[in-house]
């Protein structure tokens, strides 16, 4: 939602980045405040899932040029953790499966170590099993994800269920969420797009990663951008989603080349 | 060093040899004392191996030989209370030796079946022993088996009758007590056909100076019988650790073991099963955990003597700061062993640029329609692995032990006695904060 009070979240100006020498990111520009709701679509290999991870600092991107601020704070100098801490929440495209370590003590350990930074209590594994049994009901979880290892023998669905699980736990500022809905069957998606919903507040705001329209049908954004050889090629509302779902993307790439044409 | 110097040091360990008990004496008891004598004559013609021996070309061991070690002539007397930190809640029974010496006052026997000192019950046991004790773990070519025969005298002996199953676990406690002190662990394990039992052999330090544990265990299944082995050694890290198991499983029978090792500068472990008959399963799972300058070295072997048999095998090693860790896996599958199914995977997790491991499959086929799986991995901990737990507010150093934590615990969670395991958890993740 925008409202006309909010304060700006994330600033993105000019970003360019490299992975393995190759240019993926070309001068990404975007401003995103507090209540909104932002979906960032592209084709395959348009470098939207490069952007996602880079803001979480996912270290195998190089930073070549631009500047991200978020809260008025230089994120690019942030450690990963240091990110988490300061708000931010990436939900994994691919979520990573973690044997060995119950789910139950991967959530807490997590909370806990936000709470701490955050100043406040830490829940021991009691209160914690009670607190996150609640967030559970959200998702529609069966408690007995507490108990298996992260992730471990989950399916797509239940993963991204545990990414979703992990927001409503960690109450990020700006939650980044990588192709959430791929993987998903109808059911899974309404009920994911259900929990993403109610975790939306006007005090936080969520970027949506994704290929396909559909997601966008149940957390209906406030701007979509189409994203197409590391650049931000279009912005519009809503309507542009289910336009590109009709059309395709290979119309926004020539009108942005003829506008490129024109103004060179 | 050379071969003379080499037996001049078996000898000198012999030398401190303590006088045969009275109740060897016994003529019904020849048996016995022939087989410590034969034991001798082998120390006597065997060298301490080197590296130059195909099965210790990674396992330099000569810094043993540089430290005299003699026999404790009488255990320092200890209380309950000084063990208490290793006691097993759910034990059954509990054997303690102190430096190698029975302790009947850190003893209990509530498991229903024989569980006592070998010295103790040699006689009232002799058949049993003569049938069983020294058959299976060889001593012709192994200098330190054969070291241990000649000092037989404590030691644990379970005998499980027929049919009879020990539902709680039977927990074997070695306490190094004293420097410079060899000890001679002994386990003979009995299960008769149908029976049940498991056995905890476990070798703790109230010291952190150097002494040497050479422990031989021996471990004969019955048919359909079910034994569960677990081997924990958390020695001191000067300690000197070698032992060598041989068990020997009887018509569809069962046998789990996992083995932990955490302690020691040097720890050698030799586990030999043999399926002796048709239909037998067997699970042998390992984690060495080690850091500084240890070195962890398990030689295993899976004999598939007979057809249908079945073998499923993960070690693990995590090493830290400048150790070796050594694997040698070996399975035979002899000819006429149709069937076989046998898996085993080494995987190693080197978290420093000075850790160092040497990880070997031997697989040996001589029968052809069978399955037989192996793969080893040596790798670091996984990039992607490390920022998911930092996205999620985790600290480089808290993400990389949890992760090296859940690497050990994939092993340790299958330890069948929940103290143990839920102690063993704690140590391993005190040990990664250590290295981090």
């Amino acid at each position: 939602m925008i409202y006309q009070d909010s304060k700006t979240l994330l600033e993105v100006r000019g970003l360019c980045a490299t992975v393995n020498g190759i240019e993926i990111l070309k001068g990404i520009n975007v401003t995103v405040r507090t209540g909104e709701v932002h979906a960032i679509m592209g084709p395959n290999g348009s470098g939207k899932s490069t952007f996602a991870k880079l803001l979480a600092g996912h270290p195998a991107y190089a930073l070549t040029g631009g500047t991200v601020a978020f809260e008025g704070r230089n994120l690019l100098e942030l450690a990963p953790e240091e990110r988490a801490r300061a708000g931010i929440f990436l939900g994994f495209q691919y979520p990573i499966e973690i044997p060995g370590v119950a789910n139950s003590q991967f959530l807490r350990l997590a909370y806990n170590t936000l709470q701490t930074q955050r100043g406040k209590d830490e829940l021991d594994p009691l209160e914690f099993d009670d607190f996150v049994r609640e967030k559970m009901k959200l998702l529609e979880m069966n408690p007995d994800f507490l108990d298996r290892s992260v992730n471990e023998g989950f399916s797509g669905g239940e993963k991204k269920r545990n990414e979703i699980l992990q927001m409503a736990l960690l109450e990020p500022k700006l939650a980044i969420l990588d192709e959430t809905d791929s993987g998903l069957d109808i059911d899974a998606l309404r009920v994911v797009a259900g929990g993403v919903n109610q975790l939306a507040t006007r005090d936080n705001a969520i970027v949506l990663v994704t290929h396909y329209q559909r997601l966008l049908n149940y957390i209906v954004p406030d701007y979509v951008h189409v994203m197409d050889g590391g650049r931000i090629i279009k912005t519009g509302g809503k309507e542009l989603a289910v336009e590109l779902e009709t059309r395709g993307y290979d119309w926004v790439s020539a009108e942005y080349e003829t506008i490129a044409r024109a103004t060179a | 060093m050379s071969i003379l110097t080499s037996n001049r040091y078996l000898e000198s360990l012999l030398a401190g040899r303590p006088q045969l008990p009275a109740a060897f004496a016994s003529p019904a008891l020849a048996w016995l004392n022939r087989l410590r004598a034969d034991a001798v004559d082998r120390v006597g013609a065997l060298t301490v191996p080197t590296t130059r021996d195909e099965e210790w070309r990674f396992t330099d061991i000569s810094p043993l030989t540089r430290i005299s070690f003699q026999p404790a002539r009488s255990a320092p007397r200890l209380e309950l209370a000084d063990i208490e930190s290793f006691d097993v809640p759910e034990a059954a029974a509990r054997l303690t030796f102190v430096d190698g010496v029975y302790a009947p006052q850190l003893s209990f026997n509530r498991a229903g079946v024989v569980v006592e000192n070998l010295a103790s019950g040699v006689n009232q046991h002799g058949a049993t022993l003569e049938a069983h004790l020294g058959r299976y773990a060889e001593f012709q070519h192994n200098a330190f088996a054969a070291l241990n025969t000649a000092f037989l005298q404590d030691g644990a002996l379970i005998v499980v009758p027929r049919n009879a199953a020990v539902a709680a676990p039977v927990h074997l406690l070695f306490v190094a007590a004293r420097q410079d002190v060899a000890a001679y662990p002994r386990c003979l394990v009995v299960a008769e056909a149908g029976s049940e039992v498991t056995v905890v052999e476990d070798s703790v330090a109230l010291q952190d100076e150097a002494y040497f544990n050479n422990a031989v265990t021996e471990i004969a299944v019955g048919d359909g019988a079910r034994v569960r082995h677990v081997r924990v050694q958390r020695d001191s890290g000067k300690a000197f650790h070698i032992a060598n198991c041989a068990v020997t499983l009887a018509h569809a029978s069962r046998y789990q073991s996992v083995s932990v090792a955490l302690g020691a500068r040097i720890s050698r472990y030799n586990l030999n099963v043999l399926q002796a008959a048709e239909g037998i399963e067997c699970a042998i799972d390992g984690l060495a955990l080690i850091a500084d300058r240890q070195l962890a070295d398990t030689h295993t072997s899976i004999d598939h003597a007979k057809p249908h048999g079945i073998s499923r095998q993960l070690h693990k090693c995590i090493v830290g700061g400048a150790a070796h860790a050594v694997f040698n896996g070996k399975i035979m599958v002899r000819p006429g062993a149709q069937f076989t199914d046998s898996s085993q995977s080494s995987r190693n997790l080197l978290l420093t640029g000075k850790a160092h491991v040497d990880t070997k499959p031997q697989l040996e086929i001589f029968a052809d329609d069978v399955k037989c799986a192996h793969g080893a991995t040596v790798g670091q901990l996984d990039a992607e692995e490390v920022f998911y737990l930092m996205s999620r507010g985790l600290a480089d150093a808290a993400a990389r032990n949890l992760l090296t934590y859940a690497f050990g615990a994939e092993i340790i969670d299958r330890i069948p006695i929940a103290s143990l395991r839920h102690r063993l958890e704690q140590t391993v993740l005190e040990q990664t904060h250590r290295e981090s």
